[in-house]
């Protein structure tokens, strides 16, 4: 249908573009005016992520991870340089809801229930109707381990049970590419470990690419395939780290010397930046 | 998947549990404020009676309510082109703020010409308007509603403009990533997030269309329970004008209780329930 690399591993019918890398961020620098002067967030911030990969994006406090992962949404628009999703524009990849995005606060609807709130981006422009999901929301539910909770209401639920929910309704319409914002950030640490081994296995599951924002070195070890270090504001690709552990992770494997290293080198990026 | 069933169960803790005590906290509710209403007319009853206050200064309890009982034909007959009064006047004045408010949102240039002007009309006082809308409207039904409706209208304005702004702006962000219309951002979104303000605003419009319609038939009618009040004082027939205070309060509890009740089916999830419904 479309001009695009021809290197399409997929059953026939499946989205142009296929084959190619999921994201590109091409010297992306991005501006806002705040008290009439610019803030300058990230600075010439080039990036390419390949289909399926987990990509780790550490950086300090107020560097810019959520505005880098708020353009590739779409919800910014970059002051210079260019994103492209799936070989298309933010904006084409979002209105083909190729993009699910989960916000570091659940965001839930208080007055629809569990399985209404993952099944929400389906109401919304009649997408149900015209396409027929992968997974029912019910079916997600399930998969985030809330079976049994279709019918409770975002304040029966403790916080994690919450997050689960928004990450199957952000899985809901099938997406390629999963923005996640520190989705654990408001999380105790036994409930962050749980849900990190759960998000592991959704993601072999689902084989979708993940865009993942973490200030938890533990976090951007365990989890991804590389970790891309951001300097402080306005932030500069540090450096980008290839995690050489094998899948799938197990707890055990943070007690190795391996991950130590992985987590020392880190540790040493963030403070040299 | 063993491990997710565990971690489902061991999850449930979580959920609220907010059944128990509360039977025994319901019947203290209404036990205490009926003994405080009973204990202030027993005192009433006796400093009247103690003190040998005259009955056109002020009427015994059991005074008003042999008015109550042998007068009810003439109170109901004066309440009920009040209620109507008020109900039209109410879902006038209620159902135009909230279309006002919904243009606010949707159009700033219609905000920032329409707001300064309901705040103007806001600071006339009720009182002053009444006259002006009685010559423009006449001494009918319709003057009587659009002094009620006016009086309600700007609360419930104020109330639902600040409710449709109240959503959360991630909430927001959340509707732009799934392309969401304004039509779909204001159904799924501003207008569930609203309804708490617009029934806090409704509670309040309930006493207030009432005293607009008293105060409307003030100004010029011959029946109606703001032309007992004035009848009633003006005979020194006291019992009666108490009586007709105790029609309107009742009156506008009634209409209170009804929103209130209203309000708890249109907003089920502001309770927090136990897990009765599943
Ligand atoms: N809409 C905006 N208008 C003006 N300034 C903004 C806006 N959004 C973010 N900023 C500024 O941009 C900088 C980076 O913000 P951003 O939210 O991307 O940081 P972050 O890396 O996600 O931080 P954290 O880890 O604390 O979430 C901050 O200094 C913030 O004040
Ligand atoms: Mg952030």
């Amino acid at each position: 249908m479309e001009a695009l690399p021809a290197r399409d591993r997929r059953a026939p019918g499946a989205l142009a573009g296929d084959g190619g890398p999921a994201i590109v961020v091409d010297q992306v620098h991005m501006a806002f005016e705040q008290h009439g002067r610019p803030l300058h967030v990230l600075s010439d911030v080039s990036l390419t992520v390949r289909q399926g990969e987990f990509i780790a994006l550490l950086g300090p406090s107020g560097c810019g991870k959520s505005t880098l992962l708020r353009l590739v949404a779409d919800i910014l628009q970059p002051t210079r340089g260019a994103i492209t999703v799936l070989g298309r524009t933010p904006a084409e990849a979002r209105r083909e809801r190729a993009l699910g995005f989960v916000f570091q606060q659940p965001v839930l609807l208080p007055w629809l229930s569990a399985e209404e709130n993952v099944a929400l981006p389906l109401r919304i422009g009649g997408w149900g109707r015209r396409h027929a999901p992968a997974a029912t929301p019910a079916e997600l539910l399930q998969l985030v381990g809330l079976d049994g909770f279709n019918r409770a209401r975002p304040a029966q639920l403790s916080g994690g049970m919450q997050q689960r929910v928004s990450i199957a309704r952000a899985l809901v319409s099938n997406p390629k590419i999963l923005l996640m914002d520190e989705p654990f950030g408001a999380l105790d640490a036994i409930t962050r470990d749980r849900l990190n081994e759960e998000l592991l296995r959704i993601w072999s599951a689902v084989r979708c690419t993940v865009l993942f924002v973490t200030h938890s070195i533990t976090e951007a070890v365990y989890l991804p395939n590389r970790v891309v270090v951001l300097s402080p504001r306005p932030a500069r690709i540090q450096r980008i780290v290839e995690i050489d552990l094998p899948y799938p992770r197990q707890p055990a494997m943070k007690d190795t010397p391996r991950f130590t290293e992985h987590t020392s080198a880190l540790r040493a990026a963030l403070e040299e930046a | 998947m063993t491990a997710t069933g565990r971690v489902a169960a061991h999850d449930e803790g979580a959920v609220l549990a907010t059944r128990p005590r509360r039977r025994e906290s319901r019947l203290r509710r209404l036990l205490v404020p009926t003994l405080a209403v009973l204990g202030m007319l027993a005192a009433w009853q006796a400093i009247v009676v103690g003190f040998r206050v005259p009955r056109f200064i002020a009427p015994s309890p059991l005074q008003v309510l042999e008015v109550l009982r042998t007068q009810h034909d003439l109170l109901l007959d004066n309440a009920w082109p009040t209620l109507l009064e008020t109900l039209a006047g109410f879902a006038v004045g209620n159902v135009i703020a909230v279309l006002i408010a919904i243009g606010f949102v949707h159009n700033r240039v219609f905000r920032q010409s329409v707001y300064p002007l309901a705040v103007t009309l806001r600071t006339l006082p009720i009182v002053a308007i009444s006259p002006i809308i009685v010559l423009m409207l006449g001494l009918g039904f319709t003057s009587k509603v659009a002094i009620a409706a006016l009086i309600t209208f700007f609360p419930t304005l104020v109330n639902m403009a600040d409710g449709l702004d109240s959503v959360d702006p991630q909430a927001l962000e959340l509707m732009h990533v799934l392309s969401a219309s304004r039509w779909e951002i204001f159904r799924y979104l501003r207008w569930p997030t609203s309804l708490p303000y617009l029934f806090s605003a409704l509670r309040i419009a309930t006493t207030a269309a009432l005293l607009g319609a008293i105060i409307a038939e003030w100004i010029g009618s011959n029946r109606g329970l703001g032309y007992l009040i004035l009848a009633a004082t003006y005979d020194y027939r006291t019992p009666l004008l108490y009586a007709t205070m105790a029609v309107a309060s009742g009156l506008a509890l009634a209409l209170f209780g009804l929103v209130s009740l209203i309000e708890r089916y249109a907003i089920p999830w502001r309770q927090t329930s136990g897990p009765s419904e599943s």
